[in-house]
């Protein structure tokens, strides 16, 4: 998308730089005249957010990996020791757990605006789809940098999540002791684990710049769900006008953040992770984080081992096939009152089932599971697809401006 | 929106019944323990301070009760850092060399036995695990992170409101000292020195450690078992975090910097948009 001004070039050396490296016109093409749309809300600011938080987790990381080992009988206690001896090792490391927990609240808020407005229809499927290889990259990196402090829910948190490879038919327990690099988790799960943790943020920050990209040839999308038609009306140069809203944004996003490193820095963790692994000792409960739990409770909700492990990723995977499976013409939720509502259950639904990812598997804990279970998948495969084809929706605004001024 | 309403009734419906039904079906069950009640701790909320007589004296517990067959695997120069029980350097030198601690090797390839060193960590009660399970039936844990490492489940709704701001019913991070302090109190049966109210399953391991009038204080304090657990979690609490205080010192400051700052965009960004139509 062309934007509000072009880069013209006055000084020497940045036209010397420009004929070889064309990187500040496409700097200033990119962040500061791309044409944003003049009607988003704030709940377009986690995009921001979450690039400061993929910054804030490698930042913190290296630094903790400086002081870290990954040896199974010393990784506990070089944990213990940046909390207790690194120069502001405690904090490095609350920003960093907490960090994780930030970082996936506000992927799931992302995600929900995306379905709410219907971010993924064309011609944003490929930037949706972006979306949801770094939601499972983020799942993989969160997953093992659980595992590195060694404690008891980290080491029983990947016996249980690796034991479910096991399920595959035939080779499922080669593939098992080939991922554990032995006959259970031990010091070579730690080890891989901890190169890979190392390893798969910076993909990450890859598959980020792939989705800003598609962001960046598409537009952004915005609640009226029409596409800008006329820049000068329809839309605000990104700086100053989005970057100091996000800069809002992402302030109001660390108060939180600090709030819990500093006051509350063990609410999210669970307490067994401050006893050493002990592979001799089962948890009474193993329960993952709590970013995994909705889909944790779909898995155990299923009897069948197999069938449970396909259930959950599944659950992930039908996130991709959404511009196909929503078969509205109307792209925002704001104009469509029958998807609204099962918006918000589907809302509920997800946060119930996370609440049951919690709890024992026993009683009616289970049933209720599955009735979430069903209808979380309810809504992708059923209420969608059906809900385009009798929903009556109310008229879009032609334009952006159009909906700005119908507002006022 | 009556449809809405409907659907939502019915989600509300199954999760508040099974919310309730299954903690009522576990506690027929059997082996369903209270919770433990919130204690006041000067440690607890946004400007929570340890106070140090209290941690002196829990540490004297400890010294004097727990150390016997629990390990406290912390340095022992932690006990003058700032923001803890406030010993001065000397009075750990002195305590450290009360400790026989085992090095080496020297220059000859021996082992040999030292006194302790404020670097030296508490020397641990037994030489291994095994060794302690095999006198006492079980491994007694290291105390290290006791004062976080232990939970009870708090359930719906309390756990919405633990994290959250508000005074008094807020800002709980303190499971692990109230748990302590009711397990140190929770032997009710007289004729069982196992039985305890609030562990899991009614069954611990641990006897009854704790019975009036064991250790004598120096302040004055009543030697009853309520001080000294009381005393005691809160040493442990602090052993488990003993940058606590600096913590949340720093934490205060960097709230007030961020709320400025956010104010200070608010109105930035209001301004910068204040000749657009949005």
């Amino acid at each position: 998308m062309h934007g509000h001004s072009t880069f013209e070039p006055k000084n020497g050396f940045v036209k010397w730089l420009e004929a070889r490296l064309p990187i500040l016109s496409f700097s200033h093409e990119s962040f500061v005249a791309y044409p944003t749309p003049k009607n988003l809300n704030y709940w377009w600011t986690f995009g921001a957010i979450l690039s400061f938080m993929l910054v804030a987790q490698i930042v913190t990381g290296v630094v903790l990996a400086m002081h870290y080992t990954a040896e199974s009988t010393m990784a506990f206690d070089a944990v213990e020791k940046i909390m207790r001896d690194v120069n502001w090792g405690w904090m490095l490391r609350y920003a960093h757990s907490n960090g994780a927990s930030m970082f996936f609240f506000a992927v799931y808020i992302h995600m929900f605006r995306g379905i709410y407005y219907g971010s993924y229809k064309a011609p944003r499927e490929v930037l949706w789809i972006l979306g949801v290889i770094i939601f499972l990259l983020m799942m993989a990196t969160g997953f093992m940098g659980y595992v590195l402090p060694w404690g008891q829910m980290s080491f029983w948190g990947a016996t249980v999540i690796t034991n479910l490879f096991s399920a595959i038919p035939f080779v499922g327990d080669q593939i098992t002791v080939w991922l554990w690099g032995g006959y259970s988790v031990g010091n070579p799960t730690l080890n891989r684990f901890y190169a890979l943790h190392y390893l798969l943020p910076f993909v990450i920050a890859a598959v980020v710049g792939l989705h800003v990209w598609a962001l960046h040839v598409v537009g952004q999308g915005n609640p009226d769900g029409v596409e800008i038609k006329d820049i000068k009306k329809d839309s605000v140069p990104f700086t100053p006008h989005a970057t100091m809203k996000d800069a809002f944004g992402i302030a109001v996003f660390l108060l939180i953040f600090a709030w819990l490193i500093f006051f509350v820095p063990n609410y999210l963790g669970d307490a067994d992770n401050y006893i050493p692994a002990n592979p001799m000792k089962t948890p009474a409960h193993i329960v993952p984080e709590w970013y995994f739990l909705p889909f944790y409770a779909i898995l155990r909700s299923i009897p069948n081992k197999l069938a449970g492990v396909i259930a959950m990723f599944a659950a992930i995977a039908l996130l991709a096939f959404l511009p196909w499976l929503d078969t509205s013409k109307v792209r925002s939720g704001k104009y469509r009152p029958l998807f609204k509502i099962f918006f918000w259950i589907f809302a509920a639904t997800s946060i119930g089932l996370g609440y049951l990812g919690a709890m024992p598997p026993e009683g009616g804990y289970v049933l209720a599971a599955r009735i979430l279970g069903v209808m979380y998948f309810a809504f992708f495969l059923v209420i969608l697809p059906v809900l385009g084809l009798v929903e009556k929706t109310k008229p879009v605004p032609a334009t952006i401006a159009d909906a700005v001024l119908a507002k006022h | 929106m009556a449809f809405m309403k409907k659907f939502g009734l019915a989600a509300a419906a199954v999760i508040g019944l099974v919310a309730v039904s299954t903690p009522s079906l576990r506690a027929a069950e059997g082996a369903e323990e209270p919770q433990p009640a919130r204690q006041n701790w000067t440690f607890a909320g946004v400007f929570g301070t340890f106070d140090k007589a209290q941690l002196k004296r829990g540490f004297q517990v400890y010294k004097e009760v727990c150390a016997s067959c629990h390990e406290l695997r912390i340095p022992m120069r932690t006990l003058a850092q700032p923001g803890g029980p406030g010993f001065t350097e000397d009075e750990v030198k002195a305590l450290a060399a009360t400790y026989t601690v085992h090095d080496g090797p020297n220059m000859q390839g021996e082992m040999f036995d030292r006194p302790g060193r404020p670097a030296d960590y508490f020397p641990a009660p037994f030489p291994n695990p095994e060794a302690a399970a095999a006198a006492l039936g079980a491994a007694p844990p290291d105390m290290s992170l006791l004062g976080k490492s232990i939970k009870y489940e708090r359930g719906f709704p309390k756990f919405v409101f633990d994290p959250l701001p508000i005074p008094v019913i807020g800002t709980y991070q303190e499971v692990g000292p109230d748990l302590i302090y009711a397990v140190l109190n929770g032997y009710t049966h007289d004729d069982d020195p196992n039985w305890n109210l609030y562990f899991p399953g009614h069954k611990i391991a641990m006897p009854k450690p704790l019975t009036d009038g064991q250790v004598q204080y120096k302040d004055g304090s009543p030697a009853t078992v309520q001080q000294y657990s009381k005393d005691v979690a809160a040493f442990l609490f602090w052993a488990a975090e003993p940058n606590m205080e600096y913590r949340k010192e720093i934490g205060r400051r960097v709230l007030v910097f961020l709320m400025v700052f956010a104010v200070l965009l608010y109105f930035t960004k209001k301004r910068i948009w204040a000749d657009v139509a949005h």
